[in-house]
């Protein structure tokens, strides 16, 4: 590569096309530049028209004003672009719900973000930093949270990108439709090495994938780990049907609604499992008294997702959570 | 007060009428700009409130019940008796003004005064956010954000009241030097409005914040 | 048309008495005359132009390459933070309100002054003592939060003086706060006989407009300033997660603020292209009424899309659909405006003069800039360009090519009126090329980076984006160029250009009819409007 192709190659002007949704948004952007550039460039042939037919220097053409209403033309320039309006936000909506409708069984990957790193571990127990691999074709599920300021999790290759906030769980989802590298940006500015708060996203074919979680030496899949810490921090002396305490079961909760004593009934996704950890004096559960201590300040963010693991492991099989916010 | 045949009209206007409308809507323009600063402090209480509600019980019922209705009483009070003192003032009763004026001046610094006094209390009891505040029991985070939230709403409050008492005392004096004639009675009104909406926003921080314990 | 460069040596005594004869500098810090104070305020931003300008310089320069030699990233995200702060606040945002706002709206309203001349010298004060606080958070160190001063990083983990810059935003706010104040009781009080709701120039409806999202929005950051920096004084939650906090109520607070600010960065820009469009046109503004609601649509609903900045911050879906379908109903008085400016060309007995190549260019590159404006608030798009280059050539493109080039415009328009003296055509009308093609050059380049995936507030980045990068640079140095022309030729007019008279353009309005420049209190006696604004002979 020299000469020339190198240098168009230096003019890009699409990131690469690495999944699905990918296309999509590109097909919804092709559209918008070519509705808006047409617009665009007509308002400028339509001055441009004007300018030279009604120069002042041309006295020969007609300026007389008709007492014409202006109210046909107000209403047309007015309806004409609402109509446009709403088609782009329908379409643009419809890949937004695409992007905030997570499929059932994802690989589920925990991402935690912190100055200036990412910190990734995989459902294996395989740990690794501002790298990400994953199987091709799988659905892989992003489990997003920060250890200090808001960082954003930014694919490019996959149009995605959502902030990772403290205290908090946000997700985002993709399903890689080629292999290869492409990068990873923290978009969120964070401090002063924001900028070096960058990436690879690497999308292998499944059978490497397997082979490369098997490399190097590894922490135990992370439900065992969780299960470790359920079992010594004293969950399952309330939790487990032996227990002293009346406290629910905790086995089949995942993605069920939950009646709470307050009457309102709330999924058990991601958010309100870690809420019962940290804040079990909120959303008590219908018929149980508030008697669970609140957690928060003794567990990292990395033990709260482990533990998170291990009850969502207790359900078989996870039904569909539908929005995840 | 008598009455005086030249009044002084700013050379950009063309006369009384149009300098006192444009005095009032300036005030009322620039109470819509101070409703917007404590609408923001409102909001931000109201989105709390709302996501930890047991915090924000617990920690509400803290606060002095008693002390914060007689607080309301009392702005409340001075509030009608500064309306009372506008009346009196336009009727040309120097007198009573000043009476009215006074009173209300001191409701005002009693307001104050019972104010802090209970900072004093809420202070010696821990619930001074920050190093010093200690509570017992869960969800402390969420009291303390309670709190902090208390002390700037009440403590903005009283910086407005503080600063509306000084305007009454300005009056005060100026009434009794009978500098403020009647035809100068638009700048009365407006420390008057002033003033009410200095009671006004503590309206809403009472409920907001006092009632909300369930009055224990 | 040419233009002889020599000195017009004018006999003092031939120019009459005139706003600017007293002499001293006390005259100047102490005045109350709306127009001093409107060139008080022209000088100051003009200042604070210059600082934002070099920072943008720097940063340009060391975006050069890859791996930003020109300084290091503390420097860089100082200054970036310093340009946006600077930018927004001390330029922008009184650029068009408080220099020729308050210089015409008084005139055009046939008034002799402000409502109260002297909070208008008491906002210029507090907008000083604001960029005082803020140069001297400079001077020792800056902050380094960029200018939307997100917490938790605000007000936890930066390692800068944020308070202090905050402090400056803070105090300048409450100048902004008064200049709105004034111009609403105004604007309602002030009016000469003869001019009702409906002869009002197009330029003080949209100041008036202004003016309420000043007076609403304003407060809100105020607070927001006031709550972030005593969490990070007095180090207890409000916004800070581990504190307790929620982080997001900051974002949804300052946009609160903030996306009616951004009205409040175009709206006297659409003010000012509605005068230059009917001056050298001499017509009346096509679809009067329309044009003059669209600027109360514009700032009302502008209270109601704050949420378009946060569609990927967690924001719910349903917050997510809300806000993008209000993004697009804002939109649609902008686009009345764009139409009914284009068909006011019709039928016109246009002049290509140098306000009237600024406003062209506005309208193009303002349309240009609220179209991609439409591509961030379709949630689908925004998902992959938020807080890339993408968002940075947006609003480069509304500010810049739209409320720079408006603002550039409205003071060549109004600069005879002003000064007395015309400015030399020619030059002018190369460096309004100029402009346009080195802004073109700097900020078309950042929508590609932006659609590959840049992102902002990048000190270094992956040598692919190089390329692009180098033309934004290659751009901002033209672009520049643009800029320091007319700063040379203006100031030369002030001394050696031609005499202007009073009516220099055949233009229509109260500000032609007074002698240029205006005495003291603008009209010997109240004038009256007796025919519709823009009211020029029908051919
Ligand atoms: C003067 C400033 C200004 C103005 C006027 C606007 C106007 C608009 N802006 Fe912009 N915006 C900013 C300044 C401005 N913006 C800034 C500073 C930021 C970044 C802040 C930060 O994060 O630092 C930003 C960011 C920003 C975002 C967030 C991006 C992100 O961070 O992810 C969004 C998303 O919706 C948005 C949308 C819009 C829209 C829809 C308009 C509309 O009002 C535009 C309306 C105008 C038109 C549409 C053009 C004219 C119309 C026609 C000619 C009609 C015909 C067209 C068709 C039929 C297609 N803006
Ligand atoms: C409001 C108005 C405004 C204006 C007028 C400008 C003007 C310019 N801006 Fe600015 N910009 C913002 C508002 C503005 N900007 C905001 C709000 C941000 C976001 C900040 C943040 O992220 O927090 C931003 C961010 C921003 C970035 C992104 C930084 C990043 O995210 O990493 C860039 C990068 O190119 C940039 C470039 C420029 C350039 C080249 C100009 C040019 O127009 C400037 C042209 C001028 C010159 C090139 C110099 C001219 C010379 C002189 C005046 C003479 C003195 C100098 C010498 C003699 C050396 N700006
Ligand atoms: C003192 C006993 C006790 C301990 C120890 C305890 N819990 Fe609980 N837990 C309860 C009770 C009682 C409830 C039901 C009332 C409520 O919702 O707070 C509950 C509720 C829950 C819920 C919500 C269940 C539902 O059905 O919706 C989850 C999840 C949970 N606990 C997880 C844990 C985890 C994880 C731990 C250990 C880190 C733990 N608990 C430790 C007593 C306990
Ligand atoms: Cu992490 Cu930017
Ligand atoms: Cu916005």
């Amino acid at each position: 590569m020299n000469g020339i192709p190198a240098l168009l190659a230096q003019f890009q002007v699409l990131p690469d096309q690495a999944s699905s949704l990918a296309a999509r948004v590109d097909q919804f952007f092709w559209a918008m530049v070519a509705v808006t550039g047409t617009v665009l460039a007509g308002i400028a042939a339509v001055i441009l028209y004007f300018l030279v037919k009604y120069r002042r220097s041309n006295p020969r053409v007609d300026r007389t004003l008709g007492d014409r209403s202006t109210l046909p033309a107000e209403v047309t320039w007015t309806v004409l672009p609402l109509f446009i309006f709403v088609g782009m936000f329908a379409w643009g909506s419809d890949l937004y719900f695409q992007k905030n409708q997570v499929p059932r069984d994802a690989l589920e990957v925990e991402v935690i973000g912190k100055q200036w790193m990412w910190n990734i571990q995989h459902p294996e127990g395989k740990k690794e930093i501002n790298e990400l691999h994953v199987p091709l074709g799988r659905t892989v599920k992003l489990i997003m949270s920060s250890q200090d300021v808001i960082h954003d999790f930014g694919l490019p290759a996959f149009r995605l990108k959502e902030d990772v906030l403290p205290g908090k769980y946000t997700t985002e989802w993709f399903t890689p439709a080629k292999t290869g590298v492409f990068p990873i940006f923290c978009d969120q500015y964070c401090g002063t090495n924001h900028a070096h708060m960058i990436g690879q996203v690497y999308v292998m074919e499944p059978q490497d994938y397997a082979a490369w979680l098997r490399t190097g030496m590894n922490p135990p899949p992370i439900v065992q780990t969780g299960g470790g810490l359920y079992r010594s921090l004293g969950c399952s002396g309330c939790h487990e049907n032996n227990g002293v305490v009346r406290a629910p079961s905790l086995h089949g909760l995942y993605g069920q609604p939950v009646p709470l004593q307050d009457r309102r009934v709330v999924v058990a996704d991601e958010r309100y499992l870690r809420d019962s950890i940290l804040m079990p004096e909120y959303e008590i559960v219908a018929s149980y008294d508030p008697v669970m201590p609140s957690y928060a300040g003794r567990l990292s963010e990395g033990e709260i997702y482990q533990l998170i693991a291990y009850i969502k492991s207790l359900s078989e099989e996870p039904p569909q959570a539908a929005f995840t916010h | 007060m008598r009455e005086s045949p030249a009044i002084h009209v700013e050379e950009q206007f063309d006369d009384l009428s149009q300098q006192r409308e444009s005095s009032s809507l300036g005030m009322w323009v620039f109470l819509a700009t101070e409703l917007m600063f404590f609408g923001g402090l409102f909001l931000a209480f109201a989105v709390y409130r709302f996501s930890y509600p047991k915090a924000f019980m617990e920690a509400a019922s803290h606060l002095n019940l008693v002390a914060g209705s007689v607080n309301t009483f009392v702005l409340l009070t001075s509030s009608f008796l500064f309306s009372l003192a506008i009346s009196a003032f336009r009727d040309g009763r120097k007198t009573r003004t000043l009476l009215l004026l006074g009173v209300t001046l001191f409701l005002g610094v009693l307001f104050l005064g019972i104010k802090g006094f209970e900072y004093y209390d809420e202070w010696r009891k821990g619930f001074l956010p920050g190093p010093a505040f200690h509570f017992q029991g869960p969800d402390y985070l969420h009291v303390q954000l309670f709190f902090v939230l208390y002390f700037i709403t009440t403590g903005l409050h009283a910086l407005h009241l503080f600063i509306g008492l000084g305007v009454i005392a300005v009056f005060f004096f100026l009434v009794a030097r009978s500098w403020v004639r009647k035809d100068r009675e638009v700048a009365i009104e407006i420390g008057g409005l002033y003033w009410h909406f200095v009671d006004f926003i503590w309206i809403f921080v009472f409920p907001l914040y006092y009632l909300l314990g369930g009055g224990r | 048309m040419s233009v002889v460069f020599q000195a017009v040596e004018v006999d003092p005594r031939d120019t009459p008495e005139n706003y600017l004869s007293e002499g001293g500098i006390f005259s100047w810090l102490f005045t109350t005359d709306h127009k001093r104070i409107g060139l008080l305020y022209l000088f100051s931003i003009i200042g604070f132009f210059a600082m934002g300008a070099v920072a943008a310089l720097m940063m340009r320069l060391n975006l050069l390459t890859p791996r930003g030699d020109l300084v290091q990233a503390e420097t860089y995200n100082r200054l970036f933070t310093l340009h946006g702060v600077l930018m927004v606040w001390f330029f922008l945002i009184p650029s068009i309100p408080s220099v020729l706002g308050n210089f015409m709206l008084p005139i055009l309203i046939g008034a002799r002054d402000l409502a109260f001349p002297k909070l208008n010298l008491l906002s210029w004060y507090l907008f000083m003592a604001g960029g005082a606080v803020v140069l001297y958070a400079v001077l020792i160190g800056g902050a380094d939060t960029g200018w939307t001063f997100y917490t938790p990083y605000s007000s936890t983990y930066a390692n800068s003086h944020v308070v202090l810059m905050a402090t400056g935003v803070f105090i300048s706010g409450f100048s902004s706060i008064l200049t709105g104040l004034n111009f609403i009781v105004t604007t309602h009080q002030m009016r000469a006989p003869g001019v009702t709701w409906f002869n009002l120039r197009l330029f003080v409806w949209s100041n008036y407009a202004t003016s309420l999202i000043l007076v609403l929005a304003t407060p809100v950051l105020a607070i927001t300033l006031f709550l972030m920096a005593l969490e990070r004084i007095w180090k207890v939650g409000v916004f800070n997660p581990a504190l307790g906090g929620d982080p997001l109520l900051f974002q949804h607070l300052f946009w609160f603020y903030s996306h009616p600010a951004v009205y409040v960065m175009i709206l006297p820009g659409m003010g000012v292209v509605s005068e230059l469009i009917a001056a050298y046109s001499q017509k009346r503004v096509f679809g009067y009424k329309f044009v003059a609601f669209a600027s109360i649509a514009i700032a009302v609903l502008g209270f109601l899309v704050w949420g378009h900045h946060m569609f990927v911050s967690s924001e719910s879906v349903y917050a997510g659909l809300t806000f993008s379908i209000l993004s697009f109903l804002v939109a649609v008085p902008s686009a009345i405006k764009v139409f009914n400016w284009t068909a006011t060309l019709r039928k016109g007995n246009l002049r290509l003069d140098t306000p009237m190549l600024y406003a062209l260019g506005f309208i193009g590159l303002f349309a240009a800039g609220g179209m991609t404006g439409l591509m961030l608030a379709a949630l689908g798009l925004d998902m992959h360009v938020h807080d890339t280059y993408f968002v940075v050539a947006h609003f480069h493109y509304i500010m810049v090519g739209g409320m720079v080039l408006a603002f550039m415009g409205g003071l060549h328009y109004w600069w005879p009126k002003i000064t007395g003296r015309l400015y030399p055509e020619f030059i002018a009308k190369i460096a309004a090329v100029v402009t346009f093609l080195g802004f073109n050059l700097t900020f078309f380049p950042q929508f590609i980076l932006g659609y590959l995936g840049m992102p902002r507030r990048y000190h270094a980045y992956p040598e692919q984006f190089q390329v692009y990068h180098v033309f934004s640079t290659a751009g901002a140095t033209i672009l520049g160029v643009g800029y320091l022309l007319p700063l040379c030729y203006l100031l030369w007019s002030c001394r050696y250009g031609k005499p202007a008279g009073p009516n220099p353009w055949g233009a229509k309005g109260f500000e032609w009819e007074i002698p240029s420049p205006p005495p003291k209190h603008n009209f010997a006696e109240t004038p009256t409007q007796t025919e519709p604004p823009y009211a020029y002979p029908v051919r």
